[in-house]
């Protein structure tokens, strides 16, 4: 399995291969393997020395894999929290950005004299170079201008910061722009034809985030359309289709979803001589950090970022952005700090959203269900950027003979795409996993048995034995379309995919301190996935000291290294670097207090919050009265991540989602009343929060399926619904039942063996489980998102067809 | 207003009302503030009924019968009781309440997400009756009583609610947690056994990406001492 991984992350896999060290002294340790309950064994594991004993599965520990308070709930529920849009510093400035107003257009001057002028207004800027924007190969096809081509309506043409929010409105208004207007394309399918408008005059690539997203390099482009990127494994396709006994093919059309994390893009810049600070909403202080040190030429050293709380990214906040150099330039020709939030309009519009898609499946198969072939062909758009490829799960979920992909990004006059959890990943499994349900019923396979022959992923084997036994599987009529009335009800399943991710950017920092207090540092930050908790409940385990009790202070670049958190690398990647440095400082610790006791470190013990003597040396006594004998104030071991203990037993992650739905055939609404869904991401450290994220995602999928669409204006190039009223997420009374099942999973290749679940949870099977409920419901197939109204009418052949049309 | 305070809609996740639309206590005269945007600009408000003005601030005028006094629009120190304790600021008329909280008062507990009355991360409530802070002029709250997410733990004690929050985990990001919790503890004060059909009508405004809704739900029904049950059996 590990051997065709998503491309679009493969950089994190090639840096973390690129840094890691020199071979260390390694021993052999048994450990443990599988699936408690199910395939749970023993295997051996070549680590190094260094390594801290092998940790036990979770129901013999006392900390880890038990479901713990969030670390800093506290805060969060009494309003307590500091997120960027509350930083408030003395003197501060409100930033504000100047967009444009037109979608593809030359600027020929912008006039900002009068808003300098304005009373209150302490900078003014021209942007001079935008961040986000795919770049031409050529940039010699475009003359040379002062001001970048505007490619969306709501690109950054200019700022203020000025002494208040308001003030800083007003003041925006009275910069003067003259574009030359060009024409321009906002569709996928118009942007395909030959005659369309060019969004770029040559060949032009985007780069890529740590969050994954950015499509490839160097492909063909004809017109708007830069592909194909193409992928062969296995066999030859035309013979896979000529040994296929059965073929299913169909079109599935996603569309454009915007991230809308409640705390928009925005940082707070304080540019003084030798020290850039910025607090910023960020999944990555690293990655801000040094995305300003390079757009600024500063030494890392003269940079800080500071994120200690921050409202949801999904995938879209990486870097300084446009938002982080404005606002420090500004900061630097003001000579104070500055805040500067986008608004709700700008963060639909300019910093990020999940390309769409346009995708047939083609898939042969024997009788017996084996998978002789997929052909893939997609197109989507990631509007001036690129990245929607969405080849990952007809790549990565089943075993076949031949797999031809072909993905093609298209593009149009809308803002840049970004990572958005499990890129490409719902688009594609929409495809795949109907598809699959189309062939288990041409091939009379019930849905589980059917994957069971062509999976062959150990645990989602073991998550499908749990959906089987489930009352709501139970409860599924197998004939599609059997309810008599206008409602009719279905049960749908579809699987997920995601892969192991790991930042070697990853290290820690552990302190004892002589009170008995404990603490642990990183740079890295909490995007509400709750790392600051299970960092907390892996040093208590080290020291038996409940979780609460441990100070954790992350989201600080003047703590170590943390991982970007994008792709669900941040549990995988952090935690064995935590428990190492945790039992590194353990050592020194007991090296430290063992002449009191009148022996040595190696007869010491913590077990239980005691420190014992295995040889009975002297009388358990808790940890912090030992604490007191300390000699220094303080011990402490950094540790860093060491590469997992062994790569050739990777699997992939994933899950599996079962959707019940009610179709009402009349009206056309869809209702949810049950999910169930069951995942996995290796060891739980945390399952209350890895609920949390698992309800998250299945939720923000059902939304993403029924409801959510950006919809640009052909006329104008203006999003009609930048807003929250009119572009719909799911809220209270979409809500289903939703029952999680974690399945416990062991994969021996860390300290903690912990993985993460953000991309897995959910929002990948959704669409497509939705799909295949609506299917069991009606006998139709739903190859469109969002399932609105008009588009179940129109796959029930009760009206015409609405939105894209071929 | 309808039990659920601010949700007078009965379908929909509908979006909440302003104050001065919503309850009779508002101070504006609605067609007076119109009249007044329209002759100078939307920096001023016109504002008749004077208790909530300081005098020095206002400029007089008489219409008709009706006492009318024009503000603004430079700023004008408004009194707000914010969690019991008065506080006088200056505001410029145009100042929402959410804005006077966070950035005059420096109460950040209360969330701008939207600032256009479409998710109730800014809610705040007037006399116990919650409210989009974004969409409330600080100088039409008058004498009423603003509750914050900082006023809801006493002396450091979480509320029994924020307790629930804690235990169910009905939180990620947290960005729209204040006004979870603002928006549930007024349906305790109005409702306090509700069903889950109760609580999903009290907070079908608020929006939380994270998508933390069923942890909300859990954590309401528990701190109402009510057993949860299946939204749907
Ligand atoms: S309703 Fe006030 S910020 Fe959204
Ligand atoms: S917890 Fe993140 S928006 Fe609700």
């Amino acid at each position: 399995m590990a051997t065709h991984l998503d491309t679009a992350l493969d950089p994190l896999v090639q840096a973390a291969a690129a840094a890691a060290p020199a071979k260390p002294e390694k021993h052999t340790v048994m450990m443990p393997i599988g699936v408690p309950g199910y395939t749970l064994r023993t295997e051996a594991r070549e680590v190094p020395v260094s390594e801290p004993p092998v940790l036990a599965v979770n129901s013999e520990l006392e900390f880890i894999g038990k479901p713990t308070e969030r670390w800093d709930a506290h805060y969060k529920v009494s309003g307590q929290a500091k997120y960027t849009a509350d930083i408030q510093l003395p003197g501060m400035l409100y930033g504000r950005f100047l967009n444009a107003s037109v979608p593809h257009a030359k600027v020929l001057s912008v006039d900002v004299s009068a808003a300098e002028k304005y009373p209150g207004v302490k900078s003014v800027l021209v942007i001079e170079r935008v961040l986000g924007n795919a770049e031409l190969r050529d940039p010699k096809l475009e003359t040379p201008s002062r001001y970048p081509i505007v490619r969306y309506a709501g690109q950054p043409i200019a700022a203020v910061a000025a002494t208040s929010a308001h003030i800083a409105d007003e003041a925006v208004k009275l910069i003067m722009v003259t574009y030359e207007e060009m024409p321009f394309v906002t569709d996928q399918l118009s942007a395909r034809k030959t005659d369309s408008p060019q969004v770029y005059p040559g060949a032009a690539d985007q780069a890529g985030s740590a969050g994954g997203g950015g499509g490839p390099h160097g492909v063909p482009q004809t017109g708007n359309v830069h592909g194909p990127s193409i992928n062969k494994k296995g066999g030859d396709i035309e013979q896979g289709f000529k040994d296929a006994d059965v073929i299913v093919e169909g079109r599935y059309v996603t569309q454009v979803q915007t991230h809308s994390a409640l705390e928009t893009h925005g940082v707070v810049a304080d540019w003084k001589p030798g020290m850039l600070t910025v607090w910023a909403s960020t999944q990555g202080t690293g990655s801000v950090r040094e995305e300003f040190a390079q757009y600024f030429k500063l030494p890392k050293t003269q940079v800080r970022v500071i994120t200690e709380y921050m409202g949801g990214g999904f995938g879209a906040k990486f870097g300084a952005g446009n938002p982080g150099v404005v606002a420090a330039q500004l900061s630097q020709k003001a000579g104070a700090p500055v805040r500067l939030m986008l608004d709700r309009k700008e963060e639909h519009l300019s910093v990020g959203n999940r390309p769409d898609a346009d995708q047939i499946i083609r898939i042969g198969a024997k009788k017996d269900g084996t998978l002789t072939a997929i052909q893939l062909e997609s197109f989507g758009t990631a509007g001036c950027g690129t990245g929607a490829g969405c080849a990952g799960p007809a790549t990565n979920m089943y075993k076949y003979a031949a797999l031809h992909t072909a993905e093609n990004d298209v593009f149009t006059n809308g803002g840049p795409a970004a990572a958005f959890r499990a890129p490409g990943h719902p688009q594609g499994a929409f495809a795949l996993e109907q598809a699959i349900d189309e062939l288990a019923i041409k091939l009379a396979i019930e849905p589980l048995d059917l994957r069971d022959r062509i999976d062959e992923n150990s645990v989602r084997r073991v998550e499908r034995q749990v959906v089987r036994e489930s009352a709501l599987w139970k409860s599924r009529n197998p004939v599609a379309g059997a309810d008599s009335g206008p409602v009719k009800r279905g049960v749908g399943m579809a699987q997920s995919v995601w892969y192991r991710f790991i930042s070697m950017n990853s290290s820690a920092e552990v302190l004892v301190h002589r009170d008995g207090s404990l603490e642990v540092r990183s740079a890295v930050q909490d995007l509400g996935t709750g790392i600051k908790t299970v960092l907390a409940q892996i040093l208590a385990e080290e020291y038996g000291v409940p979780p609460a009790k441990i100070a954790v202070r992350i989201g600080d670049t003047n703590y170590p290294v943390g991982p970007d958190s994008g792709g669900s690398v941040t549990t995988a990647s952090l935690t064995p670097a935590v428990r190492d440095a945790a039992w590194q400082a353990k050592k020194k610790f007991l090296a430290e207090i063992a002449p009191a006791y009148g022996t040595t470190a190696d007869d010491l013990q913590i077990v239980k919050g005691e420190v014992r003597s295995k040889s009975g040396k002297m009388q358990p006594v808790s940890f912090q009265r030992a604490a007191g004998k300390m000699k220094v104030d303080s011990v402490s071991a950094q540790a860093r991540r060491i590469p997992d203990y062994d790569r050739s037993k990777y699997e992939t992650y994933g899950g599996v989602s079962v959707v019940e739905v009610n179709v009402d055939t009349e009206t056309g609404r869809i209702l949810i009343p049950r999910v169930l869904a069951v995942h996995d991401c290796g060891r739980p450290m945390n399952p209350t929060q890895v609920i949390s994220q698992i309800n998250g995602g299945t939720i923000q999928g059902i939304s993403y399926t029924l409801y959510e669409q950006r919809h640009l204006d052909p006329n104008t190039g203006l999003m009609v619904n930048p807003n929250l009223e009119q572009y719909k997420i799911a809220g209270s009374r979409d809500i289903p039942e939703l029952q999680v099942h974690l399945v416990e999973s062991y994969i021996g290749q860390s300290s903690t063996d912990a993985s993460g679940i953000g991309e897995a949870a959910g929002i990948v099977a959704v669409g497509a489980a939705i799909g295949n409920a609506f299917f069991n419901a009606t006998g139709y197939r739903m190859r469109r998102m969002p399932m609105v109204p008009s588009e179940v009418l129109a796959a029930l052949g009760k009206v015409p067809q609405g939105g894209l049309k071929a | 207003m309808a039990d659920s305070g601010q949700f007078t809609g009965d379908g929909e996740s509908s979006a909440t009302t302003s104050v001065s639309e919503g309850t009779a206590k508002s101070n504006i005269s609605r067609r007076g503030f119109l009249r007044g945007a329209g002759i100078t600009a939307a920096s001023t408000a016109l504002i008749d009924g004077v208790q909530l003005l300081h005098r020095e601030a206002a400029a007089e005028t008489i219409k008709g019968n009706a006492h009318v006094r024009e503000l603004g629009p430079g700023p004008v120190p408004v009194t707000l009781n914010v969690n019991g304790t008065e506080h006088v600021v200056q505001i410029e008329p145009r100042t929402t309440l959410a804005d006077a909280l966070r950035t005059h008062l420096g109460m950040t507990g209360t969330k701008v997400v939207c600032d256009h009355g479409a998710c109730s991360g800014c809610t705040v409530t007037l006399d116990k009756v919650p409210v989009n802070s974004c969409m409330t002029l600080a100088i039409e709250v008058g004498s009423r009583r603003i509750g914050t997410i900082e006023g809801i733990a006493q002396n450091g004690q979480l509320h029994p609610l924020q307790v629930a929050f804690v235990k169910h985990d009905a939180m990620q990001c947290g960005f729209c947690t204040p006004g979870m919790v603002m928006s549930c503890s007024a349906l305790l004060e109005r409702n306090p056994k509700p069903t889950l059909a109760d609580v999903k009508k009290a907070v079908s405004g608020n929006l939380c990406r994270c998508a933390t809704y069923p942890k909300v739900f859990a954590a309401t029904l528990e701190a109402a001492g009510v057993a949860p049950e299946k939204s749907i059996s």
